[in-house]
């Protein structure tokens, strides 16, 4: 594709077949709240032309997805937009009535949303929902809507669309049902597909598969794309032009990879700086003892030297295994209506041992059972066969006052940092939650260790009296990690534990829990999908599938030379992955 | 599904005699003598008293009187009232009365509930939806029975729109007036319910997705809003059509109607177990068959309700 990388507003061109699809200039957007009115965008240009892919890059807040809204006017209730121009082949879409809108959404500007989950009608079925999109833009009608509903969906990718026409979203996989909203999409051909993290709520390996699919499509069809997403590296690889979005306001924009090489713009900076996918391979490095740069991502200092002596142990060999899984299986009877029964064999035949001090990362993706893993190590689901020893002792058959000083010393810390914390709890409350149950020490001395743990954690002591509502993801996430140190234990169970944040903030709670272990000397179980996190933190993975693990190394082993196939797809499918980053 | 239904049609006997033999004791130990209570001041024939206790079987143990009564069932006789009239007859005469007033009642409060709902969580903070929230709290806190004569005094009395008490029979006319005051408080109840659940689905993502595909607003509202809101709504609504089934004493004592209601309450008082038992055993039965239309409705509402076979 040939085009030229204008991006600025003052490049006015005159002649129609110059002139660019998409101009937003000086764009605001505001929010209508009892305090006034807050602006959520604040005078965004960009220049998007014919043909070619523009991606949005900003973390949440940024104003990336409002911006996208605002194009065909999808702002939620409270949402206006309050100045500036969206320009459109032309016509400025701000000043249209909402007949006229309806006419430009679906049929010249397609729109592929975030969630599979939750954006397909539950109460209707595909076929209908895939159709009423068609026959609405007068693509086609009747016998022929139907024809072209099942084209539709077979070049999203659904092979055997006719058969699945009558079935509804719940019987789709998330998958599958992105495959549908991008389907809905580009149903009408539209000159500009807008699409929302199209993928950010998919396994890396499924997105690769549709996002793939997707630019094949589009420029089969020369459709211009807009993408949102929070995702550097996906941003990279799939677009040509880049704008960068911080609180609002467009910080950087330009061609992608001039961006990456060399980011001009301070927020730019930090932003390739923790983007995991690319700065991996520094921090391996500083993971070996003989360097002593460590954790260059980090703003917080780190505990170099300690880190480097336990390095210098481990490596020493005068290590014990903490815990050891020995060919554990789980098996989930599932009810098949009646009294009939079907097994589900969730995990199979597992085995691994993680030393005391170390990180072990177990990969996979969602249904691989590497969840049901973590389960299973911390006791909140009984084994079906196998052994699990923790400090050489079966922790099986452990009850009462045994399993309450095995909880002690294995604490968890789970993905949504919005749903594992009450919300009617304080902070400090919540954090001395173990204490209190565990009976340790009196009111003073529990609190005094709060402060202690919010010190810990980074976070000023003041926090001891705000609610989760008050605080951001990031923040959550440091509370859910002080409550599992409260008790002081030996093993954390982090399940996908950063998986839920931004690039920012999880490059900092990364730091946060390297800087935990050096000082405390903790072990940890590293759940996760995003395997270019992994790579930040582990020492070892094992890489499960279909409830097996298939591969099972030292985290530069698996890296360097993945030896089994489906390692490397995991690998393949990080995006941005093959992208050499300046800083 | 035909299992489904057949299960729960199954299920209905048990309950059917479980419920018809607690009401049949309760009655049974009620204080006071039927018989004496029938004749007031003057005293019968020594004889008289006798050959009624006999006729009736009031004489025999709890348990024989129950297996007389269960055995007439099953040859179409539900005994007669202390009267003399066949409690069947009383049932033809009451049912059809109650049927007519609580299906209009139920027509009134869907339709309407539904539709001031529905325009109240589209505009929700508006000043539509305030006034539909205070309209309906205040017809939730007034008693129906105040509402009840209010209504009959300025509408039918004063402005003789409608006629003060129901006729002979109980025409679908003047059935109009107590079906709202039945209604009243449903309606409230259903327009809050409506009103929250759409007010919720009208930001939920499909809705937007839908608005993006390029569906005019209508059909967003008709189609994606209005079906999602209504499954949380029709389980009220068949929970009511069973309390609208087994009468109204308030309402059909203040506007005269010769329903379901006000037939259980005279037999009651009157101790007249034949009478009691039959009544409810029907309202068992209704109350279980609207359950179960309720169930249907559910899983054709929502497609992820299927019922195991």
């Amino acid at each position: 594709m040939s085009q030229e990388y204008t991006l600025s507003s003052t490049a006015t061109a005159d002649t129609s077949a110059n002139a660019p699809l998409l101009q937003i200039r000086d764009l605001e957007v505001g929010f209508k709240t009892q305090r006034g009115l807050v602006p959520a965008v604040r005078g965004v240009d960009l220049t998007l032309h014919a043909g070619q892919t523009l991606a949005i890059v900003g973390e949440s807040g940024s104003g990336k997805s409002t911006t996208a809204q605002a194009i065909i006017n999808l702002l939620p209730g409270a949402g206006q937009v309050t100045g500036g121009q969206i320009l459109f082949e032309g016509k400025d879409l701000t000043k249209l009535s909402s007949a006229a809108m309806q006419d430009v959404r679906g049929r010249e500007i397609g729109y592929v949303p975030q969630d599979p989950m939750s954006n397909l009608n539950p109460v209707w079925s595909i076929g209908f929902q895939v159709e009423e999109a068609i026959k609405a833009n007068g693509i086609a009608q009747g016998r022929d809507a139907r024809k072209r509903t099942i084209e539709v969906l077979k070049e999203a990718g659904l092979s055997d669309a006719e058969d699945r026409l009558k079935q509804f979203p719940h019987q789709f996989s998330g998958g599958m049902r992105q495959r549908v909203l991008i389907g809905i999409g580009l149903s009408s051909r539209p000159k500009l597909l807008i699409a929302d993290e199209p993928t950010s709520a998919l396994d890396v390996t499924v997105q690769r598969t549709i996002l793939d699919h997707l630019e094949t499509l589009t420029r089969d069809y020369g459709t211009s794309v807009l993408f949102i997403t929070h995702d550097l590296g996906l941003a990279v690889e799939r677009a040509e032009q880049l704008v960068v979005m911080y609180k609002g306001k467009v910080v950087e924009a330009g061609p992608s990879a001039e961006i990456l090489a060399n980011p001009l713009h301070p927020y730019t900076q930090r932003l390739v700086a923790a983007a995991p996918s690319l700065a991996s391979r520094r921090i391996q490095s500083a993971r070996r003892p003989e360097t002593t740069d460590q954790l260059d991502i980090s703003s917080v200092g780190s505990a170099d030297d300690r880190l480097i002596a336990r390095a210098d142990a481990r490596e020493s060999g005068t290590h014990q295994d903490l815990i050891q899984v020995t060919n554990v299986s789980k098996v989930y009877n599932i009810r098949k209506g009646g009294f009939k029964t079907d097994q589900l064999k969730a995990v199979d035949d597992v085995s691994f041992a993680i030393p005391k001090g170390t990180t072990m990362a177990l990969v996979g993706e969602s249904g691989s059972g590497k969840s049901t893993v973590a389960k299973l190590v911390l006791q909140l689901e009984s084994i079906t066969s196998g052994s699990i020893t923790f400090d050489n002792r079966d922790v099986a058959g452990l009850r009462g006052k045994e399993l309450l000083n095995f909880r002690r010393r294995v604490q968890p810390v789970f993905q949504d940092p919005y749903g594992s914390l009450d919300p009617m709890y304080s902070v400090g409350k919540t954090i001395a939650e173990p204490l209190v149950a565990h009976g340790v020490g009196d009111r003073a001395s529990r609190q005094a260790r709060v402060r202690e743990l919010l010190d810990q954690v980074a976070l000023p002591a003041s926090t001891v009296n705000r609610y989760p509502n008050e605080l951001s993801g990031g923040q959550r996430q440091r509370i859910a990690i002080a409550r599992a140190l409260a008790l002081k234990p030996d093993v954390i169970v982090l399940d996908e534990a950063v998986s839920a944040l931004d690039v920012l903030v999880q490059g900092q709670i990364l730091n946060l829990i390297t800087d935990l272990q050096a000082e405390l000397g903790l072990t940890y179980l590293f759940i996760t999908h995003d395997l270019a996190v992994v790579r930040l933190v582990a020492d070892s993975v094992c890489v499960m599938q279909k409830g097996r693990i298939v591969e099972s190394a030292s985290t530069d082993d698996v890296f360097d030379n993945p030896r089994e196939a489906y390692t490397q797809k995991l690998l393949e499918a990080i995006p941005g992955a093959h992208f050499q980053f300046g800083r | 599904m035909l299992w489904y239904i057949g299960r729960r049609l199954l299920q209905l006997i048990p309950v059917f005699f479980g419920a018809t033999f607690l009401i049949y004791f309760m009655v049974f130990s009620l204080p006071g003598d039927p018989i004496a209570a029938l004749f007031g001041d003057r005293p019968p024939a020594p004889g008289v008293i006798e050959a009624i206790r006999e006729q009736y079987h009031l004489n025999e143990p709890f348990i024989v009187q129950y297996l007389y009564y269960i055995g007439g069932i099953f040859t179409g006789d539900l005994g007669t009232t202390y009267s003399g009239r066949p409690v069947t007859a009383l049932l033809a005469q009451a049912f059809p009365v109650t049927f007519r007033l609580a299906m209009l009642a139920l027509a009134f409060e869907a339709i309407a509930g539904i539709l001031v709902g529905l325009v109240a969580g589209l505009r929700k903070g508006k000043l539509f939806d305030a006034s539909a929230l205070v309209v309906s709290l205040l017809l939730i806190s007034v008693p129906t029975f105040v509402l009840g004569f209010v209504l009959q005094y300025f509408l039918a009395v004063e402005l003789g729109l409608f006629r003060t008490t129901a006729g002979p029979g109980a025409p679908i006319q003047d059935l109009i007036l107590p079906a709202l005051v039945l209604a009243s408080v449903t309606f409230a109840y259903i327009v809050r319910l409506t009103r929250a659940s759409v007010a919720d689905n009208a930001s939920a993502d499909f809705v937007r997705t839908a608005t993006a595909k390029g569906l005019p607003r209508r059909r967003v509202v008709t189609v994606h809003i209005l079906r999602n809101s209504l499954i949380p709504v029709v389980t009220f609504l068949g929970v009511d059509i069973g309390n609208l089934m087994v009468g109204a004493i308030v309402t059909e004592g203040i506007f005269n109607i010769n329903g379901v209601g006000g037939a259980v309450f005279q037999a009651v008082i009157r101790g007249e177990g034949p009478t009691v038992v039959s009544f409810v055993a029907v309202m068992v039965i209704i109350y279980m068959l609207a359950n179960l239309l309720v169930d249907m409705i559910y899983a054709l509402l929502d497609p992820r309700i299927r019922y195991a076979k």
